[in-house]
């Protein structure tokens, strides 16, 4: 059959013939000059005061190459029709990042012509990448969470899974189960694909609590014939707390694809919700109609026969096919989450898709009129798809569910690499999950919903350091002592001296983060922030920050961005400038928190406002000589910062302990 | 005769329309066009169809480079290195990205075959990149590998 079918070996880096063998270390940097034991202090201060200038040189200076060997590459006669896209990296234009916002996808990597050395990775390298706190399984590839849940005790999280391979295919249900929704166990899987209805694939879906405690599943199965239905199934035994066995329903599927809609068009059924009436249940589905995105309602009294409902609960165009859609109430008046059936006054619904064509997770706030089974946004401007982002990073296929036990809504999203094919084989893994993000509508803005970080997770914190009121004049960084620089829990806040706030008026207003050019491009009041992952010489370092810029009226935006554009020497890792605009309440300091673990960060504005979600593969900033760093690179005004830095212990997420009681 | 002209695989108007139409859609047209019409499946498929072409001829010249660094490993003992790591980047499009490819297309999530002719592209380019001050023996493979798989990603986000 298929070659992709048999098991993709994780590639031994020490037998393999094709790896040049490289020590372990990351080759050694040049020493900066001038250190004689018996000048040390002078040298040192020298040392001190060239390092800071030719910091800020670095930034200003540096830019992502262009093409070094671009003669190598003249050749192909590219031709070009109005309405193709540029997205080949040998055109390799110097910034900004034409991914994110031109809605061209991923992988539009960018090479910064690096050094004459022929670069490769290190066992070392590639094994500091795993993460320590974030649910991965062992090896192989995983993406969407399905179907999370909270029972008996324990909370639940269904992921896909290919068990042969580090890239997509074969898709099955893996499991696993936390009493914190932190540290995970390994189950077996729940689901595979063994009926003719999902031998192409076990694909998403999501669980329903019926009221006399019952669960049932709704999935995506691909069939033999490789039509998209829908199927249900349930817990072979409820009594069972850890929810190990899953009867596949025996009328599966429960629904084809309906006239008009196109047969692999028609995926990723969501929790359902009651009818006005209460004695029916509604979930809602994405597809789309030419490019239009659209969502589906059925409604169902027992979960084997439905009735599709009239009409879209909501359609916008251009936005191509709504993936993973999800539908959910949110209180405006309370902090708790709320029952996905809950609906009346005090309350918005979010309806939410994963685009399949840039591959990003939108939202937007709105009213659901249950009896027109009509959705409207709140402003259409900012309506699914064209709007909001849950995270302006690397994250997909996300989906929320009501956690009963502690009456939070909490949201899972699927974080994949940004690496090449080529680093996944050789480390054997591909992907992991967000940390799992509690949800609440933000009363202060009233536009917008708040994402923060399960409190749970504070339960890895350990030592922290604590550093306060840390002047930084304009084009200053100042390093910090940090005891884990690859586990970090950060929390930051930031003061611009106010009278040089009001005394500054930049020209250019029209900042945009993915267009920027990162941390190196100095406005007025910004950017100013945090680096991670850098190394002594700052030839790698992840920026992230804050960008204020002020027009000629007057009026503040302020940015969040996430600065990818050194992140690391490789060749074949994404670099780019993630981010968006934050609102900023008066009287706010600007806030921002950041969960780092190893190849993963994740950063929260303003209590989450916005959210970034950053992938980073540094040569050589890892263990030991990775840093971290203040900086202010604004040219107009001063930063007063404080930062608590918490060392991340490990999830320590295994196999679940069947053996022991 | 029109019938007649179908079967013997001459293209018939609305399949060359769905030719020119997906190939227009794609950074480089003389490509799309030469490639797929030198498959006689091009004719009589879907989109769907023609990206799978596409994405069979990405294979066949990874394949042709993949044999060629390791004609090369044994010749030119300088280039080792970088002739490593091609012989890597060439088995992730061999073992991975094509697989995926075309696993996405039949089985309907097309934007993991997107994935995996971005990756391939990629590979073939840093795989170029990794000559460096000497010449690379690679570079009229690597460029048809990176054009073919940038050819096969442009029609296969048609599909999203």
């Amino acid at each position: 059959m298929a070659t992709y079918l048999s098991k993709t070996p994780a590639y031994d880096l020490e037998d393999a013939t094709y790896y040049s063998p490289i020590p372990d270390q990351p080759p050694a940097t040049s020493a900066p000059a001038g250190h004689r034991r018996s000048k040390k202090l002078l040298a040192s201060i020298l040392f001190s005061s060239f390092f800071l200038l030719s910091l800020i040189l670095l930034f200003i200076k540096h830019q992502p190459e262009s093409a070094v060997s671009q003669t190598k590459f003249n050749g192909t006669n590219q031709e070009k029709s109005s309405t193709s896209k540029p997205i080949s990296p040998a055109t390799r234009t110097p910034p900004p990042s034409r991914g994110v916002s031109q809605g061209v996808s991923e992988k539009a990597f960018r090479l910064a012509g690096s050094e004459n050395v022929s670069y490769s990775w290190t066992k070392t390298m590639l094994s500091w990448q795993r993460t320590s706190y974030h649910f991965q399984p062992e090896d192989n590839w995983m993406n969407d969470p399905n179907g999370p849940l909270y029972y008996k005790g324990w909370y639940h999280l269904f992921y896909q899974y290919n068990p042969d391979s580090a890239v997509w295919g074969t898709i099955s249900w893996g499991h696993a189960v936390s009493k914190d929704l932190i540290h995970w166990f390994y189950l077996p899987f729940a689901m595979v694909p063994d009926q003719w209805y999902d031998i192409s694939g076990v694909w998403t879906g999501s669980a329903t609590f019926l009221p006399d405690g019952r669960i049932v599943m709704l999935y995506t199965g691909d069939t033999v014939d490789i039509v998209q239905v829908q199927c249900l199934a349930y817990p072979a035994n409820l009594s069972d707390p850890l929810l190990l066995d899953w009867v596949k329903y025996s009328g599966n599927p429960v629904l084809f694809p309906p006239p008009g809609i196109g047969v692999k068009d028609f995926r990723d059924p969501t929790t359902a919700w009651l009818s006005p009436d209460g004695d029916k249940w509604r979930f809602t589905i994405g597809s789309k109609v030419n490019k239009t995105g659209i969502s589906l309602v059925y409604e169902t009294a027992d979960f084997k026969s439905y009735d599709m409902l009239d009409g879209y609960l909501h359609e916008v165009p251009g936005t191509g096919m709504w993936e993973c859609v999800d539908f959910y109430p949110v209180s405006t008046k309370e902090v708790n989450g709320l029952d996905t059936s809950v609906n009346g006054p005090g309350i918005k619904h979010v309806l939410k898709a994963s685009l399949d064509d840039d591959k990003n997770d939108y939202y937007a706030l709105g009213t659901y009129d249950q009896f027109e089974n009509k959705w409207v946004p709140d402003d259409p401007e900012l309506d699914v798809g064209i709007g909001l982002r849950y995270d302006y990073g690397k994250y997909y296929a996300s989906k929320t569910f009501y956690d009963q036990n502690k009456q939070r809504r909490i949201l899972w999203g699927w974080v994949r690499e940004t690496d090449s094919e080529y680093d996944d084989l050789l480390k054997g893994w591909a992907s992991v999950q967000s940390i799992p993000r509690t949800v609440v509508f933000d009363q202060k803005t009233g536009s917008n919903l708040l994402q923060w970080p399960v409190i749970e997770v504070e339960e890895l914190r350990s030592k922290s350091v604590e550093f306060d009121n840390v002047k930084l004049g304009p084009g200053s960084i100042s390093p910090l002592k940090v005891g884990s620089p690859s586990q970090m829990d950060i929390v930051a806040s930031f003061e611009i001296d106010k009278d040089a706030f009001e005394g500054t008026v930049e020209a250019n207003s029209s900042y945009s983060c993915p267009t920027s050019g990162g941390a190196a491009n100095r406005g007025k009041l910004g950017p100013f922030g945090i680096i991670v992952f850098a190394d002594e010489t700052l030839s790698e370092g992840t920026p992230i920050y804050f960008y204020v810029a002020k027009g000629a009226n007057g009026k503040a935006e302020t940015h969040f961005c996430a600065d990818e554009l050194r992140s690391s020497e490789a060749p074949d890792v994404y670099k780019v400038v993630y981010g968006s605009k934050v609102p900023i309440i008066d009287g706010e300091k600007y806030s921002l928190r950041s969960l780092v673990d190893h190849s993963i960060v994740e950063s929260f504005a303003q209590g989450g406002r916005t959210v970034i979600t950053s992938r980073i593969y540094p040569t050589k900033a890892i263990n030991g000589a990775a840093r971290v760093f203040l900086f202010n690179n604004a040219t107009g005004v001063s930063v007063t910062a404080s930062v608590k830095i918490w060392n991340m212990g490990s999830a320590d997420i295994r196999h679940f302990p069947f053996n022991q009681s | 005769m029109m019938l007649m002209f179908n079967l013997y695989g001459i293209p018939q108007e609305k399949d060359q329309n769905l030719i020119e139409t997906t190939c227009r859609n794609t950074p480089n047209y003389q490509l799309c066009i030469s490639t797929l019409s030198a498959n006689p499946g091009s004719i009589n498929t879907d989109v769907t169809g023609l990206g799978l072409i596409m994405v069979d001829a990405v294979k066949t010249k990874a394949k042709e480079t993949s044999n060629a660094i390791k004609k090369l490993k044994g010749s030119q003992p300088e280039l080792r290195n970088a002739l490593s790591d091609c012989a890597g980047r060439y088995n992730a499009i061999l073992e991975a990205d094509v697989p995926e490819a075309v696993e996405a297309l039949i089985k309907g999530d097309p934007k993991f075959a997107e994935d995996g002719m971005a990756d391939s592209s990629l590979e073939a380019v840093v795989c170029e990149e990794s000559f460096k001050q000497v010449t690379s023996p690679l570079t009229v493979l690597n460029n048809a590998v990176r054009d073919l798989s940038d050819v096969a990603r442009a029609i296969i986000r048609i599909l999203l």
